[in-house]
């Protein structure tokens, strides 16, 4: 139905693909992430609902997902659309989606905060929930370790 | 006074009676605002990482607490993305018990938003009103939960509690009362001359706008959207039961109001058809209960289940899912990884007072200092929202 | 005595001895207990229990008890939940503004040892801030658990009535 006519138009610029009921996994390499953004933003999806990081210590990575809708279109508004791309966890870097979709915006500098991961060309990436003079390690990184309960190791 | 010299620039900070608990940072040209910029973070615990060192029940707390006035929701974005992941789907009277819940819960929210919209522009007998019918609905869900907010209703594979006897002549009383209230409330604020000047034409919102911005919830239907996750991607008991979308046109402060009475309305009429056509059966999946069945005879005569021992040690398989809900100030996400061990890899909440912190940077300049309080309370923005 | 910390204040001298006769000392100390103003600073997610303490079914304003907006005029602090390490500065900020005598209550969970969030890396303990004279337990707590608390302070006010034994 609709899933297959949006994986034919951007199956060329990604990676991978798959789908699951109606939800459509894209991995695509950071340097292609705006090409097809631009791509989907014509097909008539609007705003981004949630940005997430993942720390993978082990692998040495980290992976940034993004999750699309569309608030207009009927048919895609019950699709979600997942973007996932990894970068190196010792330069985490990678280019920002605002010009393109500007919802992303705060949902980005939360991730700038709590997990370090950099996105070139916002237009303000400062701070948001730590306190300004805050200093160490990001907090949701997995080498930050916070007291659990039961037997310490 | 020209150049730098004309601005001022005030901190409204996190004690003040119409500030809430965070910070904005106002740049002032005499008495038009000119920039606005939002400082959250006055109540960031961390909950995305305390949730990586937590069971998957004991979790269900957790979440219920950025939005408490809205607890079920919450629950519901958090059980929902847990069951994606288990691949099971609760009994159909437990999905009736949840949409109940929620409905109830919508109809607390939107009269606390309302109460504290209108002790901001001065109107001190809107919030008593709106705050003692609120403890109708309060007494309503105490009964079924056990607490006054905080009730952990929804676990994976149902619902915790079944509905006491003399339930529904209860709910439907007061209902009726609550309806007849409305009519009031009307007279006092709703159609107020004061009200009416402060608020009409006031922080407009514009269509294009409010799509490209992101926001949620009734202020995105209050510019003319027509987006509501409850029929966009019906989940719980929506799919059999119908209802009208409370959509208005004009985007300003007086909009995004009426769009709350119109929504408690709805909810007050889907409730009466969820009480009519609730239907009878188990109210915990098949693969819980059959750890209990030397207990059947206790759980029906209490009304409620007793704790499966496999909830101690649930261990969803790996992969990870995706889910959102309809909260009652917009839409709430959930994002859930699992590696196989009892706690979660990665847990992501996004919730509806979060996405909406955009709009104040783009809707408030060029208004007067005057204009903040009720773009704000319009707005209906609660901080620990979007804190966490 | 009076409740608060009226002895350091007090200029020594023949202020004190009036301050001490017991019809000056009564009077001054039924205006404290039947006035105790709250400054408006909601702090957490238990501040929906203090705008339901306010409203109309558990009746703050006939125990005296009415939210104020500026903390020169106030004298009770209510610390609804958690504070965090940004929030813990405003807390000081406020605590020092206020004129003496004054009551501190702290309530919830969260304000006794970190409450549902115990681990976090952002939270303060307020008894290492402030002095608390109260403290009640709960998720939130219940509307009632507050006027008490209220009562609490007014006893301990008027003078030795209240025995530890009692609220255990």
């Amino acid at each position: 139905m609709s899933t297959d006519k949006v994986l034919n138009k951007v199956k060329g610029i990604c990676k991978e693909t798959r789908t699951k009921d109606k939800r459509i996994v894209l991995i695509v390499e950071k340097e292609k992430m705006k090409e097809l953004a631009k791509e989907l933003r014509d097909m008539g999806f609007d705003h981004v609902k949630s940005v997430t990081g993942i720390d993978y210590p082990q692998k040495g990575q980290m992976e940034v997902i993004y999750h699309i809708s569309s608030y207009q279109d009927p048919e895609l508004m019950g699709i979600i659309v997942e973007i996932r791309t990894t970068v190196d966890r010792d330069r985490p870097e990678l280019p920002s989606l605002v010009d393109i979709w500007p919802s992303a915006e705060y949902l980005e500098r939360e991730e700038y905060d709590l997990m370090g991961i950099i996105f070139k060309g916002h237009p303000e990436l400062k701070r948001l929930l730590l306190p300004e003079d805050y200093e160490g390690i990001p907090p949701l990184r997995k080498d930050f370790k916070i007291p659990t309960e039961g037997i310490e190791a | 006074m020209s150049g730098e010299d004309r601005y001022i620039e005030l901190l409204w900070g996190p004690q003040h009676p119409s500030s809430g608990h965070m910070r904005f940072i106002v740049k002032m040209d005499g008495d038009v605002v000119s920039e606005f910029y939002p400082d959250p973070g006055y109540r960031h615990v961390g909950i995305e990482k305390i949730a990586e060192t937590k069971t998957y029940i004991q979790i269900i707390p957790l979440i219920e607490r950025p939005a408490i006035l809205d607890a079920a929701n919450l629950n519901f974005v958090y059980v929902l993305a847990l069951e994606k992941l288990l691949d099971i789907e609760a009994p159909p009277r437990a999905q009736y018990l949840r949409t109940m819940m929620a409905e109830f819960n919508r109809i607390a929210s939107h009269l606390y938003g309302i109460g504290i919209f209108g002790i901001m522009i001065g109107s001190s007998t809107e919030f008593m009103w709106a705050f003692g019918d609120r403890e109708i609905i309060i007494e309503l869900m105490q009964m079924v939960g056990g607490a006054r907010l905080t009730y952990s209703y929804m676990v994976p594979g149902g619902v915790r509690n079944d509905l006491p006897d003399g339930f529904k002549e209860k709910a439907l009383k007061g209902l009726k009362y609550i309806e007849r209230r409305l009519e009031d409330h009307k007279r006092i604020f709703l159609e107020n001359a004061v009200t009416l000047s402060r608020l009409v034409g006031v922080g407009v919102i514009k269509k294009e706008e409010a799509i490209k911005l992101g926001i949620v919830g009734p202020n995105l239907r209050a510019s003319g959207v027509r987006y509501d996750v409850r029929k966009a991607e019906p989940y719980g008991a929506y799919p059999e039961l119908d209802f009208e979308m409370a959509v208005r046109e004009e985007g300003d402060c007086y909009a995004r109001l009426m769009v709350r009475i119109d929504e408690i309305k709805t909810s007050i009429y889907l409730i009466r058809q969820i009480l009519d056509k609730m239907p009878s059966g188990p109210i915990l999946h098949e693969r819980f209960m059959r750890y209990l069945a030397k207990w059947k005879a206790y759980m029906e005569r209490m009304k409620k289940i007793k704790f499966p021992p496999i909830f101690v040690s649930l261990r969803p398989p790996k992969g990870d899912s995706f889910a959102r809900v309809e909260c009652g100030r917009g839409e709430a996400t959930c994002y859930i990884v699992s590696d196989g061990s009892t706690n979660p890899y990665r847990v992501r909440l996004v919730t509806p007072s979060f996405r909406n912190i955009i709009a104040f940077k783009y809707s408030m300049p060029g208004h007067r200092l005057a204009d903040i309080p009720s773009i704000y309370g319009s707005l209906d923005y609660f901080p620990p929202g979007a804190d966490r | 005595m009076g409740g608060g910390n009226t002895k350091e204040k007090v200029r020594k001298g023949p202020l004190v001895w009036l301050g001490d006769c017991p019809i000056i000392r009564h009077l001054r100390d039924w205006g404290i207990k039947y006035s105790l103003w709250p400054v408006h600073f909601t702090t957490a997610c238990c501040g929906c229990e203090i705008a339901a303490f306010s409203g109309p079914k558990y009746d703050a304003e006939r125990f005296g008890v009415l939210p104020f907006f500026s903390p020169r005029t106030c004298n009770l602090l209510l610390i609804e939940g958690t504070i965090t390490k940004k929030m813990a500065k405003a807390v000081k900020i406020i605590y020092e503004q206020m004129p003496d005598p004054k009551f501190v209550i702290a309530m919830g969970s969260c304000a006794l040892d970190g409450g549902l969030f115990w681990n976090s890396y952002n939270i303060v303990r307020p008894h290492k801030i402030v002095p608390v004279d109260v403290f009640i337990t709960g998720c939130p707590p219940r509307p009632e658990a507050v006027l008490r608390s209220a009562t609490m302070i007014q006893d301990k006010i008027g003078g030795g009535r209240l025995r530890l034994s009692e609220y255990r």
